[in-house]
């Protein structure tokens, strides 16, 4: 079946420009690629948890300012937090269609996720430095 | 710009509930919930980082009825979407998609949420002796 044309405009001209411009598919492995990510750092993070619920602080921030825990705790953050912001992002596009909610919502995430990362890198920083 | 009233699918006061659609959204509900869960780790971080009193005080409401429930839910949406995660993370290579393969595999996760839930919360109080 061919469609009648009406315009002079070829069918390659039409169409460009409104397809996903490669940003779902970003978007897609950037959610995946974090998830990977976050496997070992969140088991590694749970048995930590399990392991000094309820610890005095000296032992927390001895425990905080090693290197290991130090780079490992970083990375779990930044990884939490950036897959958290997607899957938030994809909730919000898929249950609230009103534009201007729809894009208040969208920046507050971000910005949320973007102050909780600098906040508790932050922290960290001041564990090591001043051993809290 | 006013959102349009038009019905909305899956129909869902007639669509009956399945294994696969109820852990379809259990994986959203948990990785919400989770979310939230983020403020409370920063806000452990930062009264670690300001001084014991603060620290004692996170450290008390954590160990409070309350604080202990919320953990524990904490822990089951924890494993609940780590191991979902992975069964999302196995479709997404192509494998176990066939229907009696996804159910084995739900089934697989919801029974090994209760179990890592229950180990780890034992291996915490065994770990500090006070059963």
């Amino acid at each position: 079946m061919t469609a009648i044309k009406n315009n002079l405009r070829s069918d390659l001209g039409r169409v460009r420009g409104l397809g996903s411009a490669k940003e779902g598919v970003h978007h897609w492995w950037a959610q995946r690629v974090s998830a990977i990510a976050l496997i070992p750092l969140s088991l590694w993070f749970v048995a930590c948890i399990v392991s000094l619920m309820d610890v005095d602080r000296a032992t927390a921030v001895q425990w905080l300012g090693s290197p290991v825990t130090l780079g490992l705790m970083s990375l779990f953050l930044i990884a939490l937090v950036y897959h958290a912001v997607l899957g938030l992002q994809v909730v919000i596009e898929d249950y609230i269609h009103t534009t201007a909610t729809k894009l208040i919502l969208l920046l507050l995430i971000q910005f949320a996720g973007i102050g909780l990362v600098a906040t508790g890198l932050i922290a960290l920083l001041l564990i090591v430095l001043y051993g809290g | 710009m006013a959102s349009h009233p038009r019905p909305v699918s899956p129909h869902l006061q007639i669509y009956r509930p399945q294994l696969t659609s109820i852990l379809s959204i259990l994986h959203r509900i948990t990785g919400v919930f989770l979310s939230i869960g983020i403020l409370v780790l920063v806000g452990w971080l930062v009264a670690a980082a300001s001084s014991a009193e603060a620290f004692d005080r996170a450290q008390s409401l954590a160990a409070s009825i309350v604080g202990r429930c919320l953990l524990f839910l904490w822990t089951v949406a924890f494993f609940y979407h780590l191991l979902n995660g992975i069964r999302h993370l196995a479709w997404d290579a192509g494998w176990g998609f066939e229907l009696p393969a996804t159910y084995r595999s739900g089934w697989t996760v919801l029974i090994a949420t209760v179990i890592l839930s229950l180990a780890a919360w034992a291996l915490g109080y065994w770990a500090r002796g006070n059963v």
